[in-house]
């Protein structure tokens, strides 16, 4: 089911709407390197291996931060991104990624790019946000309301994972074998929360809980809790947002607890990015996100299926 | 056992004590977490459907269950008897296992039996059935505008509305799912 010719044209027309935007904000559009010895450490992330004990990457997430902590404030990276063994209607091997990060900026700002940028993508597809529900101010909301309001769950962000398992089963999730806590947590997600979020309007989920805390800093008032931010528009899970952590340590600490469940889990383990872990002492407080490129086109063009925007999607 | 790389249409699993075979599965991935195949499958006891994330790695248990082809003999006080066209064992199904589509269940029709833990648990009629008129009201002249029908009966004694050109002894096909005349196929 590869994409129709209209659909291509539009895919173009979007690109290039969404790099002049970039362009007017004044970010400087990089290129960083897609085969890596250091790709994505995170447990349910893998990569495809490109030879010579390099891999292609799943994100160009810290070849930019390593920019940004080399002094550019503003980048962003149009790239190919590959993540082994994802195929489904939203989901493709190879795909495109729309990463950028804004130093000294908070996360809130991150939100309202996100908001201009459908905008942009959708006024280039000859839609307007309006008339198609997508019109900003997005709804904005928390993990933590989520769960309460549609799987009657209360999160505490730092109960063990027992307890969250126990709670779930209370609430008539189906929670089979799920053990860790974040497999309890997106059981829970998928069954109760996408759902809700599928059939409502754009929706920014801040607040998520610190064993979800990837690359995000804890928030300060309140450390159960990272500063990250997903959106969900039109069915689709959009972006992927955080408050960058810039403490070396704590992020030495989360890699290698990443690598110990993925070697736990039979996975491949990869080397840990001493580059990144050397550069964020220089790493201002900054804001970071990827955005899925080809579901923006898919929100843009209201195409279900992530091959009908891809010139060969079927490769 | 299985795990969900093995999901596809057709998989019979266990869940909940009950068989089921996926009718659609689709991969799908929260950005930061496990795996999980959104499977719709149904319940081949009571045709319920229902949708369940199942996590990567998530082990099912295969459901013992098994089609044969059979061919309906006859008909005892609560019984229906089938026989096995390979092996030619007979079994005996309760009337109430086959329900209301006896109506369209001629003898000798070869019919597909479910065996759920060696147990028949429900018996498929072809869509569709060819069956002679053995019983018309000559007389009946029913409301001669067009699409009129009137009520014949079958060799099951099940009672068919169909056009008024319809005689005894014509051969008509019907669809055993409605139990609806489709079209006269010849003579007998």
């Amino acid at each position: 089911m590869a994409a129709a010719r209209a659909a291509l044209e539009s895919r173009g027309r979007i690109l290039r709407a969404v790099r002049a935007w970039f362009e007017a904000e004044g970010f400087l559009e990089v290129e960083t390197p897609s085969r890596v010895r250091s790709p994505g450490q995170e447990v349910h992330l893998d990569a495809i291996p490109a030879g010579h004990g390099h891999w292609l990457v799943t994100s160009p997430e810290y070849h930019l931060k390593r920019l940004v902590a080399a002094g550019l404030p503003r980048v962003v990276e149009i790239c190919k991104c590959w993540r082994a063994d994802e195929s489904g209607p939203h989901h493709a091997t190879e795909f495109t990624m729309v990463e950028w990060y804004r130093a000294n900026a908070p996360l809130e700002a991150l939100a309202a790019d996100c908001e201009a940028l459908i905008a942009v993508a959708l006024r280039a597809a000859g839609r307007d946000p309006a008339s198609c529900g997508l019109a900003a101010p997005f709804a904005r909301t928390t993990v933590r309301d989520l769960f309460a309001r549609h799987a009657g769950i209360r999160l505490a962000g730092d109960e063990e994972a027992p307890a969250l398992r126990e709670a779930a089963r209370a609430a008539g999730v189906a929670v089979g074998s799920a053990e860790a806590w974040d497999d309890v947590f997106y059981q829970v997600f998928l069954d109760r929360i996408e759902p809700a979020l599928s059939g409502a309007g754009p929706t920014f989920v801040f607040d998520w809980p610190a064993p979800l805390a990837a690359l995000a800093r804890r928030k300060e008032d309140d450390p159960r809790w990272v500063e990250r931010f997903e959106l969900y528009a039109g069915g689709l899970e959009l972006a992927n947002a955080f408050g960058e952590l810039t403490d070396p340590l704590e992020q030495r600490r989360r890699f290698e607890a990443e690598a110990r469940v993925r070697a736990a889990r039979g996975k491949d383990v990869y080397p840990i990015d001493e580059a990144l872990l050397a550069a964020l002492p220089r790493l201002p407080p900054t804001a970071g996100i990827a955005l899925g490129f080809d579901r923006l086109v898919m929100l843009a063009l209201d195409l279900p299926d992530i091959r009908q925007v891809m010139a060969f999607g079927d490769a | 056992m299985y795990d969900t790389s093995d999901i596809r249409k057709g998989l019979k699993i266990m869940l909940d004590g009950s068989p089921y075979t996926v009718v659609e599965f689709q991969f799908v991935k929260p950005g930061k977490g496990a795996a999980f195949t959104r499977t719709k499958m149904k319940n081949l006891l009571t045709g319920a459907v229902l949708e369940r994330n199942l996590r990567s790695g998530e082990r099912l248990e295969p459901a013992d269950v098994e089609t044969k082809t059979m061919q309906y003999l006859y008909g005892d006080a609560d019984s229906f008897v089938f026989m096995d066209t390979t092996t030619y064992d007979q079994v005996h199904i309760p009337k109430s296992t086959v329900g209301d589509q006896s109506d369209f269940m001629p003898e000798n029709i070869n019919v597909e039996v479910l065996f759920f833990n060696g147990r028949a648990v429900d018996v498929s009629l072809p869509n569709f059935i060819e069956q002679k008129v053995v019983e018309a009201d000559p007389g009946f002249r029913g409301d001669t505008a067009t699409g009129a029908t009137k009520p014949v009966k079958i060799s099951t004694g099940a009672s068919i509305n169909v056009p008024l050109f319809i005689s005894i002894g014509d051969v008509i096909k019907i669809d055993t799912r409605n139990g609806q005349y489709l079209e006269r196929v010849g003579r007998a």
